[in-house]
């Protein structure tokens, strides 16, 4: 495939940037257009749930890249424009100030939207975090409420309580699983989480659903269980997933199954790209498709799909990876972790005898006699020394 | 080109290690980023650049004024 004279990227976060900054890297000296819904310059999302929300950052440090870098790139940026439809066969978006925007190649870098829970909408003290702004009313709230329940025991439900610990009073952290972020680090891990949140004040109703949240005149009062018991709140964080920003894309032709789907080359359709956490691609190391709502992956495979829009033609095959930092424990999780692999600690202790030992350790899950995860507790060197364990298992 | 590294931003990933394992390193006790060399020869600028680009945590600054 010859390279394309221009391209198109649609959506400025970390995927999008990534993706144009790939390109000029790797040499493209076409037009490229980078599109973004929200009004900010782009920003790095991790920081919100953590260094943002706590205050210890300005939001102007969470900046991916400083003014200068973003004009060196020489890329026409149109921020606060959200594309509304897209013309595949003629790779013509549309935007919301009815513009028509097209290229050669196009790169679809919407990222997914916050799950909201039903029947909580514009319920006063009620909490969905994924823009700045969510992340700076989330802080003002807390700062001035008393009791916090998170509905969700994911990654990002997790980092919000134990950052909360810091800014109010009460914080419980309400969720299904057993420990918090048992499907991200499997479950002898997020015991070893679950301790940490315990040790350090958070209130965990771990196996429990949530039947609706309680409403004191036109403001949140509370969270029903499942059990009939209420926890009583002055402000609700609700964490429970996210969906792929793919409502745009309607009638476009492109096939979309919980994100965009892609072959493993992240090729949507002739001359369509998908990268970062809408995209769902066929991963030929792990024989299905995958799709990761993760930070590294949105750089990494925005460097894949910048080389297959320059004609590499590469199967994208990352080793799967995140990282998250919770009270002082430093996560790092190399490849899927599953539910029923065996798990061996291969490196430090995560009961160390005395008190005063730091809990540190690796531990090495296996699936069918293959390395399916390495995760590091605050050992992160030493993780990603075994990372290749993790790698060689893909091929 | 001169190298300036951010510990309080870095998050331990290594990705600039993989990228360029000449210029970086990581702490044993802590992942935290160790420069290795601050003014790389030329044959480490394209690593480089790539690790200051792949870092998850824009922990990494070039300056590349001629």
């Amino acid at each position: 495939m010859s390279a394309p004279a221009s391209v198109l990227v649609v959506g400025a976060s970390a995927a999008g940037l990534a993706t144009a900054e790939a390109l000029r890297r790797k040499g493209f000296k076409g037009r490229v257009q980078l599109l973004g819904a929200e009004p900010h310059l782009p920003y790095d999302r991790p920081p919100l749930s953590k260094q943002v929300l706590s205050g210890d950052w300005d939001p102007e440090r969470a900046r991916l890249r400083p003014e200068a870098m973003l004009s060196d790139l020489d890329i026409e940026l149109a921020l606060g424009e959200a594309a509304v439809g897209l013309d595949a066969e003629h790779r013509i978006i549309k935007t919301d100030r009815e513009r028509e925007l097209g290229a050669d190649a196009i790169v679809i870098a919407t990222g997914i939207r916050p799950r909201a829970f039903p029947g909580s909408t514009g319920l006063e003290g009620v909490h969905l975090l994924r823009t700045m702004e969510d992340a700076l009313r989330l802080r003002t709230e807390l700062l001035a409420s008393r009791r916090l329940v998170v509905v969700g025991d994911g990654v990002l439900g997790a980092e919000i309580a134990a950052t909360a610990t810091g800014l109010c009073g009460e914080v419980t952290l309400v969720g299904p699983q057993a420990a918090p972020m048992e499907l991200q680090l499997g479950s002898d891990v997020a015991t070893s989480l679950a301790e940490l949140h315990t040790e350090r004040g958070v209130d965990l109703r771990p196996g429990v659903g949530v039947d609706g949240l309680v409403e004191t005149n036109g403001r949140v009062s509370g969270v029903r269980l499942a059990t009939g018991e209420i926890l009583p709140a002055d402000a609700v964080v609700v964490s429970i997933g996210s969906v792929p920003v793919t409502e745009w894309l309607a009638g476009s032709g492109l096939r979309i199954e919980n994100g965009v789907v892609c072959d493993s080359q992240c090729l949507a359709a002739e001359g369509i790209w998908a990268v970062g956490d809408v995209a769902r691609w066929h991963h030929v190391g792990l024989g299905r498709s995958l799709r990761l709502e993760n930070r590294t992956n949105a750089t990494e495979q925005a460097g894949a799909v910048a080389a297959n829009i320059l004609g590499e033609a590469r199967p994208y095959t990352p080793v799967p990876y995140f990282w998250t930092d919770q009270f002082d424990a430093k996560i790092q999780v190399y490849g899927l972790p599953s539910s029923n692999g065996e798990a061996e600690v291969v490196e430090g202790d995560p009961h160390p005898a005395h008190i005063r030992e730091p809990r540190r350790f690796v531990l090495r899950y296996r699936e069918d006699g293959r390395v399916s995860a390495i995760v590091g507790w605050n050992m992160p060197k030493q993780a990603r020394l075994r990372r290749a364990e993790v790698a060689d298992a893909l091929v | 080109m001169k190298i300036t590294v951010y510990e309080d931003k870095c998050c331990g990933a290594g990705s600039c290690v993989m990228a360029a394992p000449d210029v970086f390193d990581q702490r044993d006790e802590d992942g935290i980023v160790v420069l290795l060399e601050a003014s790389p020869g030329e044959d480490q600028f394209e690593a480089v650049r790539e690790a200051a680009s792949i870092c998850p945590a824009l922990a990494i600054e070039l300056s590349e004024a001629t």
